[in-house]
């Protein structure tokens, strides 16, 4: 089965030329792509991913909101016990990626990031997520 | 081995090894004209930068109104000579400070903008008289303009005095830069209300900005840049005129805003056929009479997105060559971006070295010293005209879809600049587009950690900005703030004019949020459609 894949802007940040360049190129590798938009508010996201049962939830921040919005969803994930990983990327200091890591967010891309490495990272998530028990 | 591609700009068009005058066809005097005259080929303005030179105004703006405001006479102090707003996106958004969506980007992206008596702290000890302004303010432009012109006369400016430029651009909001409130509709009518209240009441201030530069930034190409734009233009114009004002009456007070790349000489055509493009549509379609209304005049602001993560002083070479690309097209203004710009806003030794670039470039380089230098050469004039012809066919296809409002709500515009983007990126990853410490020359020992100081925001700025907010809510008259904003509430309804009621009600102490929940109410709000 292909890889399910939730892609959404978090936040007020309207920066949406990446995300949509790694939604086309997770196709084009197979991935089945659901993106949500702009502005999607984190139980949106999480309600998402448990309906279209995705295997790895990215989502891209270019605002310097990535750690309040990243820290957002990975509780509420936990609160609602969904066990799927997140990636995060955008604009993100090289200090705050280990924050971010830390925190348990399971990739992380900031800007500079090479797409075949995305895309490579992600679908390597997402066959992580499938073998689950 | 690899395939040879054949030389070709970075839009698609093929270059030849020479360029002679057997490349251009007849008739280049006229195509050209004279500097200052119709159709500008050679610039907006007789003596161009001999006059005067280009505006340096480099986009600022972070915190509250006072670390701003703290920026802005950094800036003046190094000899810039306007200035350039940027707004958090709780402002860009019609959010006030304490509102739940705006918790996290309270002053990051840009100051934060309440109240009207947040814009009069944001200007303190900048006469509005002398220093020209610009906003980067979409959704929300009415309100903004409505608090800027309540400063100004806190400060006893008159109207008629005030130089700057609102952005007020909401079409591109929808294309690319997408902090889009209200739908098209409602939008539209907003920013021409803008346009026809500015036109009537502030001779010196551009009350639009018409943007092709963030459908650049978002991945189309320089002619698709430059059709979207002047699709745009032609979108606002027939706006205006269905209104039942003459073009003559709003024209001359549209300006452009274009992107300059590392392109230098597509770059350079691009602007130069811009220029031409708009004299034409202005004779042509609407009928100008007067000579200003098609006289294009842009701003500049250099490409963040060929700017790059790794080696980052590289970016410092990449913004002065899209520096001087603005310069050889002509620019009234410009902006050059920090160097740390894949990071963070600029700090404020990258903001410095963006100012001194443009300062170099006008006062070292001699570039300006004479109007129009690429003006006649034999490859620069071809490819003018071929940006010309390409643009207009993209133009046709606009035209053929409704226009450019129409080709927005289809998607196609939106789909065209998502295209173009992902083919970049391709050609990124697979080295077929050269990036110097990318993909090409690569240094394998660089070290994250010897990365430029960065600029980190104080964490209690959105604290004290709800604080100050509150404050200034609980001393307004609630009775005259509530008449006021209902008299927005029924110009907005009914067909009048937004503006004079949103000046009585940011005076009367209204807030951003306030008023853009008047306009929810009465417009609703977009959501984006799905983009495939």
């Amino acid at each position: 089965m292909s890889p399910r894949i939730v892609l959404a802007k978090p936040g007020l940040d309207g920066h949406d030329r990446g995300i949509k360049v790694i939604a086309m190129a997770l196709r084009d590798a197979g991935a089945e792509v659901i993106y949500l938009g702009l502005r999607r508010t984190v139980p949106e996201i999480v309600a998402a991913a448990l309906e279209d049962d995705a295997d790895v939830i990215g989502i891209s921040v270019l605002s310097g909101a990535h750690l309040a919005l990243a820290d957002d969803l990975l509780r509420a994930l936990a609160a609602e016990g969904v066990d799927v990983p997140v990636a995060v990327g955008g604009t993100i200091p090289e200090a705050d990626v280990a924050v971010l890591r830390r925190s348990g967010v399971a990739a992380v891309y900031p800007v500079g990031t090479g797409l075949h490495e995305v895309v490579n990272g992600v679908l390597a998530l997402a066959a992580r997520a499938e073998v689950r028990p | 081995m690899s395939e040879v591609r054949e030389p070709a700009t970075d839009a698609g068009i093929p270059v030849r090894e020479v360029y002679t005058e057997h490349d251009l066809a007849s008739g280049l005097a006229e195509r050209l004209g004279e500097p200052g005259r119709p159709p500008f080929t050679r610039g907006p303005y007789p003596t161009m930068y001999r006059g005067r030179m280009w505006t340096m105004r480099q986009f600022a703006g972070f915190g509250s109104p006072e670390e701003a405001n703290e920026r802005f006479h950094f800036l003046l102090q190094r000899g810039q000579t306007a200035l350039s707003v940027a707004f958090d996106l709780p402002t860009q958004l019609g959010y006030d400070s304490d509102h739940p969506a705006a918790r996290a980007e309270v002053g990051r992206v840009g100051v934060a903008i309440d109240t009207a008596d947040d814009m009069v702290d944001l200007f303190d000890g900048l006469p509005l008289d002398q220093v020209s302004v610009n906003f980067t303010i979409n959704a929300t432009a009415p309100i903004i303009l409505a608090m800027y012109l309540v400063a100004a006369e806190r400060q006893g400016v008159a109207e008629e005095s005030l130089a700057g430029t609102l952005q007020n651009d909401i079409l591109k909001e929808f294309l690319a830069r997408k902090t889009f409130v209200f739908p098209p509709e409602p939008s539209m009518r907003l920013s021409c209300d803008v346009i026809e209240f500015a036109s009537g009441r502030l001779p010196r201030f551009n009350p639009i900005s018409i943007t092709g530069y963030h459908a650049r930034e978002a991945g189309c190409d320089a002619i698709q840049e430059l059709a979207l734009t002047l699709a745009s233009a032609i979108a606002y114009s027939d706006a205006l005129v269905a209104r039942g004002l003459d073009f003559d009456s709003f024209a001359p007070r549209l300006s452009f805003h274009f992107a300059t790349t590392m392109d230098l000489f597509e770059e350079v055509a691009k602007l130069r056929a811009a220029r031409r493009m708009w004299a034409r549509i202005a004779a042509d379609r609407f009928g100008a009479g007067d000579v200003n209304s098609g006289r294009l005049r842009f701003f500049s602001g250099n490409s963040g997105t060929t700017l790059t993560a790794q080696q980052p002083l590289n970016n410092i070479v990449r913004s002065t060559i899209q520096c001087l690309g603005a310069v050889l097209g002509g620019a009234q203004s410009i902006h050059v971006m920090g160097y740390d710009e894949a990071y963070e806003i600029p700090s404020e030794e990258a903001v410095t070295l963006s100012l001194r670039t443009q300062q170099i470039v006008a006062l070292e380089s001699g570039v300006p010293r004479t109007v129009d230098p690429l003006g006649g050469s034999y490859y620069v004039e071809a490819l003018t005209d071929e940006i010309e012809a390409r643009a207009g066919e993209v133009l046709d296809e606009i035209e053929a879809l409704g226009g450019a409002v129409a080709a927005l709500e289809q998607g196609v515009s939106q789909r065209w600049v998502a295209a173009s983007a992902y083919r970049i990126e391709r050609e990124i990853a697979d080295g077929t587009r050269p990036r110097v410490g990318v993909n090409v020359h690569v240094d394998p020992n660089e070290d994250a950690a010897a990365m430029p100081e960065l600029f980190s925001l104080d964490p209690s700025i959105a604290e004290r900005q709800v604080a100050r907010m509150a404050e200034r809510v609980a001393a307004r008259d609630g009775s005259a703030c509530a008449a006021a904003s209902a008299a927005v509430e029924a110009a907005a309804r009914g067909g009048d004019n937004v503006m004079p009621p949103l000046i009585d009600a940011v005076r009367a102490g209204a807030t951003l949020g306030e008023l853009s929940d008047v306009f929810r109410v009465v417009f609703g709000e977009f959501r984006e459609p799905h983009p495939w």
